[in-house]
């Protein structure tokens, strides 16, 4: 079953078959926005292991595998229903439910949202009072990033939410894009040879504008139900009017067959405050890029991730925050648990343009280490213009602390267990600073069966002592 | 004097020790640290090891914890009968040996209460117990920090992260209170406290003797053993139990200091000193 290597042309055709489908069904701005994009992505094609951005993760994998878009028809057999999807939908508020790209209004449920709050499909929202095009596509580099650019061609539906002036939304705003393959599990439930379905490729979009004065709680999450191939490249686009506070979660769940790239890109302007944190626990390969520039004076902007691997995954982060207008501040704080033969890569840039005078940029990366094979490449990037300012930045790869081994062991605790607390314990100061307490508690919960499960697979194979 | 002793003879007829250290010789980097220990504990009893620094007083506590890297090379030891020395740590804790830490361990991010149920419930476990549930757990731990008078605060703070050093060993204290040892080891417990903090620890440790529960204290200062009265006093030289005695070699030592038992390891042969005195 030797796979034939694929190149930039499925996409092309991907491309073709969309614009055949929709005919000139959207406005001509999209059409044309389609057309440059997927110029841009058969230009650059996929990035390889030779540009210093992409050294330490091989897309290869991705371009070989011939993945199709879904039809939208195919939200049916195989496919979750809400009750499979109870435990990944966290909290009981509005949610908007994707499945393989496509919108599925049986899963979604949209309810008691203040006035001045207007949640959309992105196909919804075209058809309607067209405020999409002020802001869609204009901050994550479709130019200049062949994966925003292939998303910026080949999206079939997304969410766009807008919050009007002075609005606070209480409860989160949660979008939920669901990779499935389709198909049943048959004899092992695991492996691909179980009849899952055709692998499928899904590139879901985002759009959150929040107007000044606004406060408001997002989660984008990922999930991969049952054990197909999947491949999401995901763009999210965030505004972050003057004065407006954004706390953003995405949480990453695709099965461990599965593909997960994604690019997040904020737009803060004066005082804004916009944090998020990128929890990622699945994929065989994962990247998410968040980036946020800092437009106004005196914005504050927070990058968290936690991302635990195992086995042979691969999880990469990459942040770029830019500081382009004076007295803002940065905090990135990104901690990564590695077990079996995983492999993490972080890299975080921080660049200080030459009016960001004052500003305060702080970047942390801390991993533990759970196997001898686990292997994270880190690596910070300065680009400070500025003569005024102040920026630290750390970096840490570590192994479970002996010493508290042998306490824990010495009050009765097993080794295993006792590694399992000690990780989780690493994985807390994130955890901690989530403020939505429905997702903190869900993701200890998971968090620590996982640590748990790892661990007892895994750290047999040292010597016990 | 004579109670102590005539209270030791009737155990020693009556049952067999609860631990049974024979020529127990360790080292720890290739350096031998234990050059031939023996000791008898019987349930009940309180026994004090003193010795200078380096002579091998924490070596010998955490030898019998279960330390990683702390190779024993000779002799043998029995708790309960059974081959403590082939047990991993966590087994020995689930046996009944609890080590209060000189330096307690902090553990950013795991809740006291988390670590302290999951110990007992282990050790519920390995010995055939039903685990408690977070109700009766609770229930049990008032009880206990109100026994210790201990700050209700302590309880949800991660394991002593931040903790003063009293705090520390008062949490050790604690957790002793909860896990209930047959054996309990101290190993300088008095370290670092100032004399309130001290006696509090004291009554602690002396609230939790009980005729099935055996204590090993180690120290480098008489003073802990004003508060916790031993019945039998060890002093630790070079490796080795150089004089063992009552609860007056204790006050003996604090008069002479330790370069007494310098004196008798420079004069000749400890071990055979060793031999005379231990009759």
């Amino acid at each position: 079953m030797a796979h034939v290597i694929q190149d930039e042309s499925l996409y092309l055709s991907n491309y073709r078959e969309l614009e055949r489908s929709l005919g000139a069904s959207e406005p001509a701005w999209l059409r044309r926005l389609r057309e440059e994009s997927i110029q841009t992505f058969t230009e650059l094609g996929f990035p390889t292991t030779r540009e210093e951005d992409w050294k330490y993760t091989n897309l290869a994998p991705v371009s070989a595998i011939p993945f199709q878009s879904a039809a939208s028809e195919s939200v049916a057999h195989g496919h979750p229903t809400l009750e499979d999807l109870e435990s990944v939908l966290w909290v009981g508020s509005s949610h908007l439910v994707f499945v393989n790209g496509h919108y599925s209004e049986a899963l979604s449920c949209i309810d008691g949202l203040p006035e001045g709050v207007k949640v959309r499909t992105l196909s919804a929202a075209l058809e309607g009072e067209g405020d999409l095009q002020e802001h869609f596509a204009r901050y994550a580099q479709r130019r200049r990033h062949a994966l925003v650019a292939l998303n910026t061609a080949l999206w079939q539906d997304g969410a766009y939410v807008r919050i009007a002036k002075g609005t606070v939304l209480e409860k989160p705003i949660h979008l939920l894009f669901v990779s499935s393959s389709g198909g049943t599990p048959v004899g092992s439930p695991t492996r691909q040879s179980a009849r899952w379905g055709a692998p499928v490729v899904s590139h879901p979009r985002i759009l959150i504008v929040a107007e000044r004065d606004t406060q408001s709680t997002f989660i984008e999450s990922y999930f991969g139900y049952g054990g197909g191939v999947s491949f999401s490249n995901a763009v999210t686009e965030i505004v972050a009017g003057e004065s407006s506070v954004i706390d953003h979660y995405k949480i990453q769940v695709e099965n461990s067959e599965s593909f997960h790239l994604a690019t997040i890109q904020a737009l803060q302007e004066r005082s804004s405050s916009f944090a998020t944190c990128s929890i990622a626990l699945g994929a065989r390969l994962a990247r998410t890029e968040v980036g946020a520039v800092l437009d106004g004076e005196g914005a504050d902007c927070t990058l968290n991730g936690l991302y635990l691997a195992t086995d042979n995954q691969h999880v990469d982060n990459y942040t770029t925050v830019d500081h382009a207008r004076p007295h803002g501040s940065s905090h990135q704080f990104y901690k990564g648990i590695l077990d079996g033969q995983a492999n993490a890569v972080f890299n975080g840039r921080i660049i200080v343009r030459q009016d960001a005078q004052k500003t305060d940029a702080i970047q942390k990366n801390k991993n533990l280490l759970l196997s001898e094979d686990a292997v994270v490449n880190t690596k910070p990037q300065l680009e400070i213009f500025a003569n005024d300012v102040r920026c630290t930045h750390g970096a840490t790869i570590g192994q479970i602390d002996p010493e508290a081994l042998y306490y824990l062991r010495s009050r009765g605790i097993g080794r295993n267990e006792a590694r399992t607390l000690l990780s989780y314990a690493f994985a807390g100061e994130i955890l901690d600073g989530i403020r939505l307490a429905p997702i903190r508690v869900c993701l200890e919960g998971s968090l620590h069966a996982r640590l748990a499960d790892d661990i007892s697979s895994h750290g047999g194979t040292e010597l016990q002592s | 004097m004579a109670n102590t002793r005539k209270r030791q003879q009737g155990t020693a007829n009556s049952t067999s020790p609860l631990l049974e250290v024979r020529d127990l010789q360790a080292s720890v980097n290739n350096v031998p640290i234990l050059r031939g220990i023996n000791l008898q504990v019987r349930a009940g009893e309180v026994h004090a090891i003193m010795g200078p620094n380096g002579s091998g007083k924490s070596t010998f506590a955490h030898v019998l914890a279960g330390r990683e890297h702390y190779n024993v090379t000779g002799g043998e030891v029995l708790f309960e009968g059974k081959d403590l020395l082939a047990m991993k740590p966590e087994d020995r804790a689930r046996e009944g040996i609890f080590l209060a830490f000189q330096y307690p361990v902090e553990i950013p991010g795991v809740s006291n209460m988390y670590f302290l149920r999951a110990a007992l419930n282990a050790i519920r476990k390995y010995r055939g117990l039903e685990e408690l549930d977070a109700v009766d757990f609770l229930e049990l731990v008032g009880k206990k920090m109100k026994m210790l008078g201990m700050d209700q605060g302590l309880r949800d703070r991660p394991v002593n992260a931040g903790f003063s050093g009293g705090e520390k060993k008062r949490n050790e204290i604690f957790q002793m209170a909860v896990l209930e040892p047959k054996l309990a080891i101290l190993d300088e417990t008095d370290s670092g406290l100032d004399i309130d903090a001290l006696k509090v620890v004291a009554e602690g440790v002396n609230s939790l003797r009980s005729p099935d529960r055996a204590i090993i204290a180690v120290t480098h200062y008489q003073r802990l053993l004003n508060y916790i009265v031993p019945d039998m006093v060890h002093v630790l030289a070079n490796g080795q139990i150089v004089k063992s005695g009552g609860k007056e070699l204790a006050l003996e030592l604090e008069e002479k200091g330790y370069a007494w038992t310098d004196d008798a390891e420079r004069t000749g042969q400890p071990a055979e000193k060793a031999a005379e005195w231990r009759t």
